[in-house]
């Protein structure tokens, strides 16, 4: 357990809360965010090591001493993709909201009930 | 009343469940396997300074293939949500002009902005940086630029031109690597060239061009989209 996981998870705990108690479509939103920047700094936390620095090459950094030198590139990479598809996902989500309340004129999640049990 | 210990029970099951997960998150003091070849293999097999890119750009280029498609699918949707009516065609209200102060400012800015983007896009293999978020940069001009100028349409013919052609020609690079290199999105079809050069790392610089430009001129979509539906 770092520190940067448990923040993580902390705020994957309260995106949920948020989402699941909140009716504002656009706090809903808002939790979704919450959720995607909880589970980007848990990924980062896995690759990080203590101390270590950014797998960038330059003249400090010798190629025959990355190894030692670097964090894991991989969930940088994972992350930067992430980031990207939580971006357009959130835009989509927003425009859906946009869509809905030009149906009903409301942004109340207890107003639309056509799929309510 | 139940709805709260619904609630409660959820979140509860989720904690359960993600708990072992973070706890299992120890500080690490080397590197895994997987990784420690990309970083020691990386550069003399690619010759990609930043080891980020060329694990998202030829390592896992699959991956951003995928994402590409997945920003594609989305911008698809914003489209299509916020299409124009035919017939209920509203007729355009007169937008208040924006301040001389902003409109000045945008004039200098945009092109700073621009060539900004461009830069991250084209070092995307020596500094960090690379096509998303120079895409991201170029597509903030934009938006600059929409706020001063409310007025201004934008050249849906270049817009869709840009994006197709940056598309197909990075699906066209992608198949070149299986004939003139290794595989799918192989950088190496072209030579390598000098460590830590502008001109080096093969293809990265040119996929990266492209998704670039890919991802700018989607966004730019978006925000049109966006700003054509106000009303």
């Amino acid at each position: 357990m770092t520190l940067v996981s448990i923040i993580g998870f902390v705020l994957i705990i309260v995106g949920l809360w948020g989402m699941l108690t909140q009716n504002n479509i656009i706090k809903i939103i808002i939790g979704f965010s919450i959720i995607d920047t909880g589970i980007h700094l848990l990924i980062v936390s896995i690759g990080y090591i203590k101390g270590k620095t950014a797998p960038i090459i330059d003249s400090v950094l010798l190629k025959t001493d990355a190894v030692n030198q670097v964090v894991d590139p991989i969930p940088s990479a994972l992350v930067l993709t992430a980031i990207v598809i939580g971006l357009a996902v959130t835009a989509l989500m927003l425009v859906y909201a946009v869509n809905l309340y030009q149906r009903k004129q409301s942004l109340d999640i207890n107003d639309f009930e056509e799929l309510k049990w | 009343m139940v709805k709260r210990f619904l609630i409660l029970l959820v979140l509860v099951f989720f904690v359960i469940m993600l708990l072992p997960l973070v706890s299992d998150i120890q500080p690490q003091t080397e590197l895994n396997p997987l990784a420690k070849k990309y970083v020691k293999d990386g550069p003399d097999e690619l010759g990609s300074a930043n080891l980020v890119t060329s694990v998202i750009v030829t390592y896992r280029g699959l991956d951003t293939l995928g994402e590409v498609a997945v920003l594609f699918i989305a911008t698809a949707g914003v489209g299509f949500m916020l299409r124009r009516r035919k017939g209920s065609k509203t007729n355009p209200q007169k937008k208040r002009e924006s301040s001389e102060i902003l409109q000045t400012g945008t004039a200098l800015l945009t092109p700073l902005i621009f060539l900004f983007g461009i830069y991250i896009f084209l070092h995307g293999h020596l500094t960090p940086g690379g096509g998303f978020q120079g895409g991201v940069v170029i597509a903030s001009a934009i938006l600059l630029s929409m706020l001063s100028f409310p007025q201004s349409e934008i050249n849906h013919k270049i817009l869709n031109a840009i994006e197709s052609l940056s598309g197909v020609l990075y699906l066209v690079i992608g198949i070149l690597g299986i004939y003139l290199a290794a595989g799918f999105l192989d950088n190496r079809i072209l030579p390598l060239g000098d460590f830590g050069r502008l001109f080096s790392a093969g293809a990265i610089p040119v996929i990266y061009s492209l998704i670039g430009l890919k991802v700018g001129s989607e966004l730019v979509g978006i925000l049109d989209s966006m700003q054509r539906s106000d009303s």
